[in-house]
């Protein structure tokens, strides 16, 4: 019968949805990481990234990949310019108010995506022309196809910059202890300011390969980063490889459950799952205790 | 003394009391001055969000915990109160109080394993449990009435005395938010309340001190998880139609915002939390089209010059305003 199919056919979904939480939660990670804080402007990136795909393409007309690669650094510099005006300027370092502040941050670039590029729903054209690949009977998009590729070059990418750059060790130092870091002298601005341009990538590359998926708009990322920081909290807050873990975990339950259970309370089956992991394991899966 | 400073000492010691009176006076007044019933409905959202608001306030700003679910509460009371009184039958105050201890007891239930977690990880939990039960009031159209609502709530009633105008409402509304910022203040001040300000300090500390940190938890997120769903049940009773729109997770973040703007730990600044909120995006109408710009601007702005809200943080600037002035006359 079809089941097998089905199957491949739910968990190719699910990889697609769970490629692209964990590329947000990649992102949340990151800022965590250097500032203890869960950055809400995350989800911002993700919209904002599919945004200026849209007007790289259609309104300065340039091809797919210097328009992605536009779009990708374009977030990323807004990211840079978010900390240094929205956050540096604080005069707490309460967890929850500068979390509160993210908020507001986040409010306005809602409505500065509001204002320029309106509220209606666009369509972005995916990478490469969309003709439905079939793989053992599944039925696969090639833009997912892209997505899962892109996403593995991004870990790939994150894991060198991590491991042999100077930048990324001392984010490193940081993530593991901030006062030592200090110490020896790494500049904290500097390595603030580098994991928010690091987030804003993610969420700007997120962003610039699912909304072909889905539809466009200003507010799009605003479900789609709630689900990256599931992921992120399902795998362990600031953990890497559990951002992953957690990423791809949520995407193939919410598929499978939206194919097998009820699309309705996809959901809900979701988040009570991670209620559940999170009172066996109240660090996440791979979170250290 | 002269009597100057015996009248200053005597305001000084009595401020909580004498402001409690007087907000009282203000508002028994109010109507007599304010009958736009537009204005009315706004200040009677605004009482509404106080006795959340000042629940919350004990869970965030005292036990030091986060929670960004609070809507869920409110959804259940305003929904509990919604079928039982009209599905149901049953009358209306009853009906309240019952939709209140089925929300504690919900909050209990909850309460138990959620609140082992801590930071970030609590903050998806609640959010989380938001989302849940806003998915299901969308989903279960049968006895929710789905995304078009619940229409046809009853007003409430003492005897013959219907409550369903504005000014009737006023009073019905402000006494229930009168009430709980008074059981509020006594509560921080007695034992249980500084057990409270201990936790949000340290929670180690605390534990050390005698405070039994997890059962104060779960206490003080049960008593603000009630005082959410009577919040929620007068809102149904109000309006007399609720849709699953007013309690999704983004007014979950506000009700949190409203919190940290008034000041954490500061039962005052939920007042004025609650108030700025409920009133800026009326303020801010004149800017159409950048109404969310400028919403977002003044919460960024707040929270970046006042970190403890707009209560203490404005108490404390005119205070040290005034310490200086008074350092400098005496120098010269």
């Amino acid at each position: 019968m079809h089941t097998t199919q089905d199957l491949l056919q739910f968990i190719f979904s699910g990889l697609t949805s769970g490629a692209v939480y964990a590329l947000i939660a990649l992102g949340f990670c990151v800022v965590s990481n250097t500032m203890g804080i869960v950055n809400f402007v995350q989800v911002d990136f993700v919209s904002l990234g599919g945004m200026l795909m849209f007007s790289a393409l259609f309104a300065a007309g340039l091809p797919m990949v210097p328009g992605l690669l536009l779009a990708v650094t374009g977030v990323a510099l807004l990211a840079m310019l978010v900390e240094r005006v929205g956050l540096r300027p604080a005069r707490s370092d309460h967890h929850l108010v500068l979390i509160f502040l993210t908020v507001g941050l986040s409010i306005i670039l809602r409505g500065v995506m509001k204002l320029i590029w309106g509220k209606n729903r666009m369509a972005l054209p995916p990478l490469t022309p969309d003709e439905p690949i079939s793989i053992l009977g599944a039925t696969v998009l090639p833009q997912a196809l892209w997505l899962l590729l892109l996403t593995c070059v991004a870990i790939g990418l994150l894991t060198w910059f991590f491991y042999r750059t100077s930048l990324g060790l001392s984010m490193r130092a940081v993530a593991s202890n901030p006062t030592a870091a200090a110490v020896v002298g790494i500049p904290p601005g500097r390595i603030r300011m580098t994991s928010y341009a690091l987030a804003g990538a993610l969420g700007g590359l997120a962003g610039v390969l699912v909304t072909p998926i889905t539809t466009l708009s200003y507010d799009v990322g605003v479900l789609l980063g709630l689900k990256g920081f599931a992921a992120a909290i399902l795998g362990g807050f600031g953990s890497f490889p559990g951002a992953i873990l957690g990423g791809v975990g949520l995407g193939l339950l919410e598929s499978l459950s939206a194919g097998y259970l009820s699309s309705a309370y996809k959901d809900v089956v979701a988040f009570v799952v991670l209620l559940l992991v999170l009172f066996i394991r109240p660090k996440g899966l791979l979170g250290r205790s | 003394m002269t009597a100057k400073e015996k009248i200053l000492y005597f305001i000084y010691l009595h401020r909580t009391g004498l402001t409690v009176t007087g907000l009282t006076l203000a508002l028994v007044l109010f109507p007599l001055f304010e009958d736009n019933p537009y204005t009315l409905g706004l200040t009677n959202l605004i009482a509404i969000y106080v006795i959340i608001v000042v629940g919350l306030n004990l869970f965030i700003g005292y036990a030091g915990q986060i929670s960004l679910g609070h809507a869920a509460f409110f959804g259940l009371g305003a929904y509990g109160s919604a079928i039982a009184t009209v599905t149901f039958g049953l009358p209306a105050w009853p009906a309240m109080a019952g939709v209140a201890l089925l929300v504690a007891l919900v909050a209990l239930l909850v309460g138990v394993p959620t609140l082992r977690l801590s930071g970030h990880y609590l903050a998806m939990a609640t959010l989380g449990g938001n989302i849940v039960v806003h998915t299901v009031m969308l989903q279960w159209d049968q006895v929710t009435g789905g995304p078009s609502g619940f229409p046809g709530i009853p007003f409430l009633s003492i005897g013959g005395f219907v409550f369903d105008d504005e000014v009737r409402l006023h009073y019905l509304l402000w006494s229930f938010a009168l009430l709980a910022l008074l059981l509020a203040l006594n509560l921080v001040r007695s034992g249980v309340g500084r057990g409270l300000a201990a936790l949000a300090g340290d929670e180690t500390a605390a534990a050390a001190l005698g405070v039994d940190t997890r059962r104060a938890k779960i206490k003080v997120f049960v008593l603000s998880a009630v005082f959410a769903s009577i919040a929620g049940s007068l809102f149904a009773h109000c309006y007399s139609f609720i849709s699953p729109d007013s309690f999704d997770i983004f007014a979950s973040t506000d009700l949190a915002i409203m919190v940290v703007v008034g000041g954490m730990g500061s039962i005052w600044g939920s007042l004025i939390g609650a108030g700025l909120l409920t009133l800026l995006p009326e303020w801010i109408d004149v800017f159409e089209n950048y109404k969310d710009l400028v919403h977002g601007l003044v919460l960024v702005l707040i929270l970046m010059f006042l970190p403890r809200g707009l209560m203490t943080g404005l108490y404390e600037m005119i205070r040290n305003r005034w310490v200086l002035k008074g350092q400098k006359n005496a120098a010269s």
